[in-house]
């Protein structure tokens, strides 16, 4: 187990504190004497509960607190009853928030998760100890249980137990009935919550154990340069299917996955918002497999198609196995770096010296600076040039601009739902079939994803 | 304050210790006292470890939150929002959950999208066996561990990898044969010292990136399992990381338990930026499209927006009646969208320009663990503790 005894209760408490004291702050201001919520009287058969308000209110409080909708305030006033801030008087074990005139009151600090998490064993064995004194027989079945889990568990503690709990019963049997119920009420809201029953959800389920620690640096620096982001936003708002819709249409919304078809990677003719997208950026143009393949043939009439092949073959090096790094390395050197090599690239001298020195050394970067080299020479010479070309804008005239699908005529005839080809069919086929790729009609064969 | 029937001293000076802790009230020789829980523990048996000081803490976070406020008021700092006013705002979204999917037993720990857009793996937790499950669109992987927290697929959708409490991230080839026992195939790629929080490929199925509760972060190679960088830097557990979408594609970012979020170098292991100004621990970061910013989700309720250039937070996504914390965060394609995954079940959508919320999604019947936005953007998919993840589109 990765739970160190030493440092539990530490690590727990700090975890605890950031929702817990958020949680205080809603309560504190939900009892605010001006601003807070009106409380009232609440009768419980013959006796009368002060300081109670209805589910009602609380939802209302919180609607006009924060701003927000009934859903949402009857979705958090639920997590303070679930956490123990706000019990409910009536029906004590259903731990909910109901948005009527079922009466609620505020957990008493003693109780805060804030303030007394985890709970002690010990606590909890007075706690049962009180209840079997108090009437035999009281104790519900899984409480029967972890009373002798207990009795066995911490037994040498027993003699201290019951003496506890004796003495609590008789100190509550002087107060008030009213203040007796009470106490009685806040006492089992926070063991039902700090000892779910079975079945019930244990709200206070954190994960596994984090290693918290309070650090005490703080940055603070001033600046500005915020307008491109908001650039960036608007210039691929088209291009988000969630802020704008795509088309023809959404493939989880109609099941119609030509979307896809068309947009897949392979595919003869583009779609003029992607092939727009290649002008966005020289990254959007060589993250595009097409888009790759189109800036090579572009470059292969301007006799500089090494640059895109040498950029290659530096990133395989660079994300390649470890074992394979000097081979590829040698094989760059071969190709594109030695004199005389037949795709020769033409880097400055600085950096192809110090690059030629760091090959009698290969690792994974030692092509980096080589590879930048040639990758800002294709971005700021080739890209441009490029998008300025014959071959781009007459791709962008021809490009495909879909038509919006119309819903179907019988929208409960539900479309068959198919596997989409698993990449590892398609490398494998592909393999099989001795080609270096995929086959494109296998992939738009008209099937859809099941989910 | 709040009950006038029942009035006791919650906090204050021990009558055993004299120490500043959270009390309880016991019955002594028939006189009502103030213990700490743990001299109660004394009182009740033989002799603890020392105790805790909880008490000190909070005096120290109460001083730190006053002078964070202060320094703040005294700066006349641009936000994000203020650029944004002549942005059209946008008008509320309805999101409708299409699919769901039920397959895991277990609570929904991590889920990372195919690159073919469709598929997904996800991996959850097993409570009855003392196994876990990893269910892919067709496959289920039985893990030998508990908590798999972490799962991912590798570019080429051939591979995924994942971990947890096993301390280790295991890298599995798909093959096509359903009744084939994947679990045979699995290959240890990743040793931490502690459990896996977060895994990603980086450009090619060869490389691997984790994060762990041991407070590194490490890049692997996946044919050799040789560790090929660490990242130190953490003073505690790294919950989360994001590769950098950037042209040199070198850097990534990591959020942990110490309110950090750290800006790698992958190549030299350094440690190039911080950013410290959550309260809590930072559960979720994700770089925003442009790889200019990057978002974290915290435990302190808010999500924010750190920009790179400018070395400094730039939005805070937030509201007072979002109490819990945050646990997974992705932007929608065009980066205006934040969809953000939180521990009170519900995933809030923000605007992240404006900085206002746009939409909240009740979705769910237990925590929010994960929300991935599809690698197209047609759909982010969200996975819970209720054991199911849903797909939504818009």
């Amino acid at each position: 187990s990765f739970i160190n005894a030493d440092f539990n209760i530490f690590r727990y408490h700090v975890a605890v504190m950031c929702l817990e004291n958020i949680m205080e702050r809603v309560i504190v201001s939900m009892q605010d004497p001006d601003m807070g919520m009106k409380m009232r009287n609440q009768r419980l058969l013959i006796t009368v509960i002060p300081h109670a308000m209805t589910g009602r209110d609380i939802v209302d409080w919180l609607i006009q607190k924060y701003t927000i909708t009934e859903e949402e305030a009857l979705h958090i006033g639920n997590f303070l009853v679930k956490y123990g801030y706000i019990y409910p008087l009536k029906e004590p074990r259903n731990l909910c928030l109901k948005q009527d005139e079922t009466p609620y009151r505020f957990q008493t600090p003693y109780y805060w998760t804030s303030t007394r998490w985890p709970a002690s064993e010990l606590d909890y064995a007075i706690y049962l100890a009180k209840k079997n004194i108090r009437k035999q027989g009281e104790l519900i079945e899984y409480e029967k249980e972890c009373y002798n889990a207990l009795h066995k568990r911490i037994n040498h503690t027993w003699d201290f137990v019951v003496m506890q709990a004796r003495e609590q019963l008789r100190a509550s049997k002087q107060r008030r009935k009213a203040d007796r119920i009470v106490l009685e009420c806040q006492e089992q809201a926070y063991w039902l919550i700090n000892r779910p029953p079975p079945g019930v959800m244990d709200i206070l389920e954190q994960g596994p154990d984090r290693r918290n620690v309070a650090n005490t640096r703080v940055q603070l620096v001033s600046g500005q340069m915020l307008a491109i982001f908001v650039k960036y936003c608007e210039q691929y708002q088209d291009h988000d299917p969630i802020m704008q819709g795509c088309l023809p249409s959404n493939p989880w919304i109609t099941d119609d996955i030509m979307y896809w078809n068309m947009n897949s990677e392979t595919v003869t003719m583009p779609t003029k918002l992607r092939v727009e997208r290649w002008s966005f950026s020289f990254m959007e143009l060589l993250n595009d497999p097409l888009g790759r393949k189109e800036l090579l043939t572009y470059l292969e009439k301007e006799f500089s198609a090494e640059n895109l092949c040498f950029w290659q073959a530096c990133e395989e090096v660079r994300h390649g196995e470890a074992s394979k790094i000097a081979a590829k390395v040698d094989e760059v050197y071969k190709q594109f770096l030695a004199p005389g090599a037949s795709r020769w690239v033409n880097i400055d001298s600085k950096t192809m010296e110090k690059t030629l020195e760091g090959i009698k050394h290969p690792h994974r970067f030692v092509l980096d600076d080589a590879q930048m080299h040639i990758y800002f020479l294709m971005k700021k010479d080739s890209y441009p040039r490029y998008l300025k070309s014959e071959l781009y804008k007459n791709l962008l005239a021809k490009a495909i601009v879909p038509q919006e699908t119309k819903k179907s005529v019988f929208p409960f005839m539900r479309r068959q739902r198919h596997s989409s080809p698993s990449p590892a069919l398609v490398t494998q086929t592909a393999e099989d079939n001795g080609k270096a790729k995929p086959s494109a009609a296998k992939a738009n064969a008209g099937t859809a994803s099941q989910i | 304050m709040c009950d006038q029937t029942f009035v006791a001293i919650t906090f204050g000076p021990c009558d055993s210790c004299s120490q500043n802790k959270p009390l309880m009230n016991i019955y002594l020789q028939n006189e009502p006292v103030n213990y700490c829980s743990l001299c109660v523990e004394l009182m009740a048996c033989q002799g603890l470890a020392k105790g805790e000081t909880v008490s000190t803490l909070r005096a120290e976070s109460e001083n730190l939150k006053a002078k964070l406020e202060e320094e703040r008021a005294k700066l006349h700092d641009v936000e994000l929002h203020q650029v944004a006013e002549k942005v059209e705002t946008l008008g509320q979204f309805v999101i409708k959950t299409r699919r769901t999917l039920k397959g895991h037993g277990n609570k929904v720990l991590c889920m990372d999208w195919c690159r073919d857009k469709r598929r997904m793996v996800s991996s959850s937790q097993v409570i009855m066996r003392s196994a876990a499950v990893c269910v892919l669109q067709e496959h289920a992987v039985t893990m030998p561990c508990t908590w798999v927290m972490a799962c991912a697929y590798a570019p080429s959708g051939c591979v995924i990898a994942c971990g947890g409490l096993d301390n280790k991230c295991s890298v599995y080839p798909l093959s096509l044969d359903k009744n084939e026992n994947l679990a045979a195939k699995k290959k240890s790629v990743a040793m931490h010292t502690n459990y896996l929080s977060a895994c990603s490929f980086t450009n090619s199925d060869m490389q691997l990136l984790t994060s762990s509760g041991d407070g590194t972060c490490a890049l692997w190679d996946v044919e050799s399992g040789q560790l090929l960088q660490s990242f130190h830097g953490h003073s505690a557990d790294v919950l989360s990381l994001d590769l950098a979408p950037s042209e040199t594609g070198n850097t990534f970012v990591s959020g942990g338990c110490d309110k950090k979020a750290n800006v790698w170098d992958m190549r030299s292991g350094q440690n190039i930026q911080s950013f410290e100004t959550h309260e809590s621990d930072i559960n979720s970061v994700k770089y925003y499209p442009s790889g200019d910013a990057f978002a974290t989700g915290s435990d302190d309720a808010t999500c924010r927006l750190y920009d790179l250039r400018a070395d400094r937070e730039v939005a805070i996504y937030s509201k007072e009646s979002i109490i819990f914390g945050a646990s997974s965060v992705d932007f929608s394609l065009s980066g205006r969208l934040l969809f953000a995954g939180y521990n009170d079940y519900n995933i809030n959508v923000w605007d992240v320009l404006k900085g206002t919320r746009v939409a909240i999604l009740f979705g769910h019947e237990n925590r929010v663990s994960t929300v991935r936005v599809s690698p197209d953007g047609t759909a982010f998919c969200s996975g819970s503790w209720d054991n199911t993840l849903d797909f939504n589109p818009v």
